[in-house]
This record gives structure tokens, sequence and C-alpha cells, in this order.
């Protein structure tokens, strides 16, 4: 029977996957003075699955690379070493190393195998460097210490080929073997000679010695001894044979991969098998390993076998009894499948497209749904009741699948907040900082596209935060302020958006290095802008304030890049920054691309969506609340507030029906941190509308975000709110 | 009757290989993820399990832990049961012969190696 092992694989490379993050965020957590030891077994044994899984499947490099940060991690749990930075940097590394082999494997692409060798030697100048070195050294062991380093390079060099000996299947034994030449074993020389043909074939014989009584050789094969003892099996007596090991090591009793504590035949007779058993010399072997016995003794667990023994007789009882109860098996058989469908997969995976290509069709229901919904408005709903039931709930059906439906699509965050952790880690030590990384709300979900789309940004606003926001230690103390930096990452839900926020506790934004280099590029500002504009600058692009351009932020292609990608998907980005005290991005976005809750307005014959999100209220006008105000265009006067009214009409110079405010609708939206009022004809609904792409579909329109399709199958277009304020802002 | 045997381990793949390999020689295999799982599946079907397999290194309970509990239950007294583990120093074993383990298998495995050990503790 051949077993095909590459099935395993996917599974393999998932576990692999999820063993690599949990070490890395372990690893993260660690605190170095005082590591915790559940910690320290958890990565222990993230890295032993991967060893043992790695090695099953036979991806040796992965296997080889993860052995030596067992045996150092081994070490350090068992307090036989003290852990240090280096060693966590260069687990870190291991884990990046291991990655990109799972990559490789995955993709079938290159190995690189310099990394791998590179991360192994440096993980062996670990061990041997803390193995040199006494856990507590004190400054007179300079002299050891040369003596250790000459021993560290001799090792080095021997490294190789221990790594190579270490999985225990490629073992090459060195037997010295001994048997008699006897007639009754050997009647003619052809015998001998067949059994040294045998041999041969196994492995290479040397120093062999042919005496009249006595045949002595030196054998060395990749050949288990039990197999060298089946072969001798066809011609001798167990008793007139030794073979002894030279080539011993610490794996040398075990070149067969298992063993048992017991003869297996003794084994089969407590379990009252029927099958009689082989050949004894066969399983000669399987005795244990000397070593053992000695050390057993020792440990006064020797007895127990005995017991064993005397239970032989019960046994068969106890098995016979067990078939008796065919029932009884049944049931338990019933509740093993129970148990192992309960927990067993409850998960599937299925492409990315076949669920987009769902969300799209259902998004199709959706409009016909609405159409038909349309259509019915005018039936008479006592004639047609069964008809308007259907309708209703065609509706709520509709809706329940949509909400599934997008379901599937929805990923926590932690997807995208969990890589954080090594970010500022690594960011913190380049530019000498003292940063921890505070994750709040990682639970929080969002479609799976907008996962992907926020990664860039918020690593971009994390690593500002990192280079421009949070101080280096000695200046935080001078500010008396703690030394360690804090930066907040949070998700949660407000309404229907998620806002994602990026806060930190450092210098905050400085108003008037913003201005002034704003000025030095030719920008328009001036001193008495709101601080809400003067943080704005810094999303025009080319802008940079920071004095030295560093390795982590890179040059200021900086936050033009970020407003645009959450532009792109339909987000908003917010600054709220108090000097000294911090500073905080907030980054409000739709919960999916693909559906938007909207109210729908008239200005003329068109139909416009306003995206719900934004709206706070919709008001008629009195004729008093309307000024005008010369250069700045009309303003209406709500709650003691004026507004700057912006007529949709004008805006997108359609004829309407109405020109009089006091006669229309005013719908106050708020964005950009400015409140407006949109003058409008009328207010149609409210309506949940697919979002079809007009860029894709057409080009791209000022002041329009996408389009859709309407109950009644007209095209309505979305108005992109922001987009809009700022339009009406400059003319 | 297929004889059923109860395979331990916190490696899905390890373990899916395993199941895989002995229920297509006809065994009846029973899955748990650690040491509770184990020992949880283990006293719900004490009556049908013929062989025992298991990990030395998994979360919530090791193979050791696992091994000594089964022991001190009166249905597994003489139930053997299999170590597979990624060490195989002395110490290991003399551990797991005083925790009363049958015998060992050494991770990494082949297939036909696992098959051919279970045979010949169980046939």
């Amino acid at each position: 029977m051949s077993i095909d092992m590459s099935q395993f694989y996917q599974v393999f490379f998932d576990e692999v996957a999820e063993h690599l993050a949990s070490m890395e965020s372990l690893l993260l957590s660690l605190d170095l003075g005082t590591p915790d030891a559940d910690q320290l077994n958890a990565i222990f044994r993230a890295a032993h699955s991967i060893k043992g899984g790695s090695g099953t499947f036979g991806f040796t490099d992965m296997a080889e690379v993860t052995h030596i940060l067992e045996t150092l991690l081994d070490r350090v749990r068992k307090n036989e070493i003290t852990l240090t930075h280096d060693m966590v940097d260069a687990f870190l590394q291991a884990g990046d190393v291991l990655r990109g082999l799972l990559e490789a494997h995955q993709n079938g692409s290159a190995v690189d195998g310099v990394a791998s060798v590179g991360i192994c030697a440096k993980l062996e100048r670990l061990t041997e460097g803390a193995a040199a070195m006494p856990v507590k050294e004190t400054p007179s062991d300079v002299l050891a210490k040369v003596d250790a380093d000459t021993e560290k390079r001799s090792r080095r060099q021997s490294v190789p080929s221990t790594a190579k000996s270490s999985p225990p299947a490629l073992m090459q034994h060195t037997y010295q073997i001994q048997f008699a030449n006897t007639r009754s074993a050997f009647p003619s020389k052809t015998h001998l000679k067949n059994l040294l043909k045998e041999l041969n074939n196994i492995g290479k014989i040397d120093n062999q010695k042919i005496t009249a009584k006595k045949v002595s050789l030196s054998l060395v094969s990749l050949e288990s001894e039990t197999k060298l003892r089946e072969i001798f099996s066809f011609f001798l007596e167990p008793k007139q044979l030794t073979i002894t090991e030279s080539g011993s090591t610490l794996y040398s009793d075990d070149e067969s991969g298992y063993g048992f504590f017991d003869e297996p035949e003794r084994i089969r007779s407590i379990l009252a098998s029927s099958e009689s058993s082989a050949g004894a010399e066969s399983y000669g072997l399987f005795i244990e390993p000397e070593a053992i016995k000695s050390g057993v003794e020792n440990a006064n667990g020797y007895g127990f076998f005995g017991e064993v023994e005397n239970q032989a007789a019960a046994s068969p009882e106890l098995n016979a009894r067990k078939d008796d109860i065919p029932g009884r098996r049944e049931t338990d058989r019933a509740a093993a499948a129970a148990a192992a469908a309960a927990g067993g997969e409850n998960s599937i995976r299925v492409g990315v497209g076949k669920v987009d290509n769902l969300v799209n069709l259902v998004g199709e229901l959706v409009i016909t749904q609405a159409m038909l919904a349309e259509a019915a408005s005018d039936v008479d709903p006592v004639l047609h009741e069964r008809l308007i039931n259907g309708l209703a709930q065609l509706d709520r059906n509709t809706r329940d699948l949509q909400e599934s439906v997008m379901s599937v699509r929805m990923m926590p965050i932690s997807l995208v907040f969990s890589r954080f952790q090594r970010v500022v880690r690594d960011s913190a030590v380049k530019l000498n900082k003292n940063v921890q990384l505070k994750i709040v709300g990682e639970s929080t979900e969002l479609d799976k596209g907008l996962i992907e789309k926020i990664s860039d940004p918020l690593t971009h606003l994390v690593r500002n935060s990192l280079d421009h926001g949070i101080e280096p230690p000695d200046e935080r103390i001078a500010k008396g302020k703690d030394p360690q930096g804090t930066i907040t990452l949070s998700a949660a839900h407000q309404g229907g958006n998620i806002v994602i926020e990026v806060s930190d506790d450092g210098a905050g934004l400085n108003r008037e290095k913003i201005l002034a280099k704003a000025r030095e590029k030719g920008m328009p500002v001036s001193d008495n802008m709101s601080d809400w504009d003067v943080w704005k600058i810094i999303f025009s692009p080319g802008f940079s304030t920071a004095a030295v351009i560093t390795d982590v932020s890179g040059r200021g292609v900086g936050m033009d890049v970020v407003k645009k990608n959450i532009d792109a998907i339909s987000g908003r980005v917010d600054i709220s920054s108090r000097p000294g005290q911090g500073c905080t991005m907030s980054i409000r976005l739709p919960l999916t691309l693909a559906i938007l809750d909207g109210m729908s307005i008239a200005v003329g014959d068109q139909i416009y969506i306003v995206p719900l999100g934004f709206i706070s209220e919709s008001l008629q006008p009195h004729v008093g609340d309307i000024k005008e105000i010369s250069g700045q265009g009309q303003v209406v006067h709500v709650r003691g507030e004026y507004l700057q009214l912006i007529a949709l009409y004008k805006l997108f110079n359609i004829q309407p029906r109405v020109t009089d405010p006091t006669e229309g609708i005013l719908v106050l939206i708020e964005a950009e941190g400015k409140k407006v009022a949109l003058f409008v004809d009328e207010l149609v609904g409210q309506h949940q509308v697919v979002i079809k792409s007009l860029e894709t579909n057409y080009r791209k329109v000022p002041g329009v975000s996408g389009a859709t399709i309407m109950g009644d199958g007209r095209v309505a277009m979305i108005i992109d709110v922001g987009a809009l304020v700022k339009m009406a802002h400059l003319k | 009757m297929a004889k059923t045997i109860l395979a331990v381990d916190d490696s899905t793949s390890i373990r899916q290989m395993v199941a895989f390999t002995l229920k297509s020689a006809g065994y009846t295999v029973i899955e748990a993820a650690d040491g509770v799982e184990g020992l949880a599946k283990a006293n719900a079907n004490a009556t049908a399990i013929n062989l025992v397999l298991t990990d030395q290194n998994m979360p919530n309970m090791d193979g050791l832990t696992l091994i000594k509990s089964l022991r001190g239950l009166p249905q597994f007294v003489a139930t053997p049961i299999l170590m597979l583990t990624t060490e195989s120093s002395d110490a290991m074993k003399t551990q797991g012969k005083a925790a009363g383990a049958t015998g060992w298998l050494v991770k990494p495995f082949d297939p036909h190696k696992l098959l051919e050990v279970v045979k010949k503790v169980i046939g």
C-alpha cells in the first residue's frame, strides 16, 4: 500500500502558518526579565510541532531550522540558559525564514537556502555562546572565555556532521559482527558466501576474518540491527551471533526508529491475540536496550511489567467480555462518531471569487426585489393581499440572505492588527525608542476586501506615530512622561461604520512647523486657519515635516498616499492632536464596499443617493433663516449655527423644480469636519443600494462616488459628500 | 472485527496522516487533539480501544501524563500504548517506561513504519 503524503500538505501548511503566527505573538509578548514558563513552553511546543510535521512530510529544510531553534528554546525553557534580547530577535528571524520556506514549498518556488543557513548559524552561535558562558558570568572569566572561543570555533566546524546525523532515519551504523562458523549453519562455503552477499547488499563489509570456527567482520549500513538479525536468522541460532554497534551515538539503540519496552508477542499474548507469534529470533531485538534497563531499575519502575505479566491470565477474559457486548460497542462507536463530528471539520475553505460572485448575485437580487416592491406599490392591497404578503416576505428573506452573504466576507480586524506588534517592535529598536503597542477591539469584523486595503495605510500611520509622534526616551523623561511611549490601535463599530484609530501619546502635531513648511512649499495658508485645516495640510502631496528622513517612515510620500488609499475605499481620515499629549488618526470606513444605506433625493428629474451616515437631519427652512452673505453665497440659520447652503442643482447644472430653499428641503450633512446644508427638491426615501462603480463603467465624475440601479430601473448617482463639500467651498 | 486505535496528537496534519494510514489498513481510528481530549475519548470508548498512540508534546496534557492517567484506569491497565515522539533519548524512554508506555516510535516516521509497528503490537 502506498500513501500519498501530498494530500496532507495543505493541512500541514495551514498548521505551520498558525504555529508561526502564535510563536511570533508569544515571542513579542515575552517579558525578557521574567519570562513566563507557560509562554516559553508554548513557544517551544510551536517549534516542536513544526519540526515534527516538517520531518514527517519530508520538508527537511524546515525541519533543520526548527531542530536548532527547538534545541535552543528547550534549553531556555529548562532555565539552562538565560533568555536575551538577541535570542528573541533570532527566534523572530527564524520564524521569518521558516515562513519564507513555507511559502516556497507552498508555491513550489525556489527555496532560499542562504537565509536558512544564515539563521541556523546564528542560532547555533547563540546556543554555543550561551553554553560557553555560564548563566552568571563573572568578570574574571576572561581566560575561560578565550578557551570557549577556541572551542566554539572548533565546534562550529563540526556542526554540519552533527546536524546531518540528527534525523534518526538517516543514521549510518557501524556494526561489529561475530558469528559461529559451524557445519550446521553453513553446510557449504556457498552458504556463507550467500550470507556475505546479502550483507553486502545492505552495507559495506570491512575487516572480514573467516576462521574455521568463527567469522568476524564489521559492517557499515543504514539498516537496523533488527534487519541484520533477520538476515542471520536464516542461518544461525541467535545465541551463535553477536552484533555490537561500534559507531555508538545517543540514537544508536533505536536506529529502527521505534521500540517496545517488552517483546511484542508478549504484549500480544497479554491481549490474547489469536495469531500465533512469529519466530522468536526476529523479535529478539525488541528487548529493551541495556541503558534503559539500568535506568529503569534505578527509577524503581521495573516492577510494573511483572504486574502486567500477572494480568496476562485475566486479560483474555477482559477481551472476551469486550466482544460479548456488541450493543455497547455500537453505542460507543456512535458516541465516537458524534464526538468526531462535533470536534471535527466545522469550516470550509472556498475561493474569494466564489464569495464575490455570490455577493454580486445577491446584489442583483436586492435590486430585483426593490423593483418588484416598487411595481407592487400601486397594486390594490385588498385585491392582491397574497401578492403583497409574498413580497413582504421576499423583502425579509432578501435582506437576511444579503446579511448572511455579507457576513461570509467579514473577518476580524485582528488579521491586520496582529502584524503591528512586530512592526512596532522592529521599528522601535531601529529608532532607539521604547514603545508599547496596545490593541483594542481586535475582534471587530470588517469586509475582507477592506481588510486587505486598510493594511498599508495603517502601517503608514503606525510608522508615522513611531517615527514622528513618540519622542525618544530622554526627551520623554524631560517632559515628565513615562519613558515608554504607547501607541494604541483600536477598532469599533459606530453606526453603519467601522472606526479604526491609531493614537499615540507622543508630541502631537506641531501647528507652527506645519504652517512654516506649507509656506515654504508655497501653499495658501494663513495663521488664523483652524486646527482642523492645519492638520489637513499633512495630507497634501509631497508634504513631510520630519527634519531627518528616517529609515522607518521613508521619504515624505506618506500621508497623501494614506489619504488616497482610504478615500479609495470610501473611508475618511480625521486627525485630532494636542501638543505634547499625542495625536489620534481615525479612519472611518463603511462596513462593506458593496452595499450602502442611502437617502434618495430628487433634484429636477434626477435622483441622487446621499450616504445615510453623513446626514444629520433634514428640514424645511423659514424665509427668515436664509441669509445672503456677499462672496460666500447663501447660509442657513439652524439652531444658532450658520451653515453654508449648497444648491445641488447649481453644482450639477440641472433644471430644478424649485429654486427657493423655503419651498424645497435642506439636508444637513457633515463631512470633512464641516456641516453644510444641501438644498434639494424633495426627499424620496431611504434605500439600501448596491454600489456599482462609475469609474470602471464610465469615468470618474467629481462629486459622485458611484452609481446604483433604483427599484424602477433608473440609474441614480451616489453623492461623494466629502468631495461635494470641497467643490462647494471652491466655488 | 476491526481493531480500534486511539490516536492522540495536537498536530492536525500528523493526526490526519496517522488516521488515514491506519484506516486504510482497516483499523477503526478515534482521534484526539491533546491529552485531555484523549483521556475523555478513551473513557468514552474504553471497551473498544485496542491500542493507544500518543504524541508526547501537547498542550493541556502531555503524552506522559496521558499514559499515566490511562494506566490508572482499570480498562487500560493492559492496553498497549505507543508514544510517538521526536525525542529518542534514554531519559525519554526511562520516563516513558515508568509512565507505563508499551513502546515508542520516533518521529518523523513514514506511514509504512507506523503500520509495521502497529501490526507488531495488535496484529
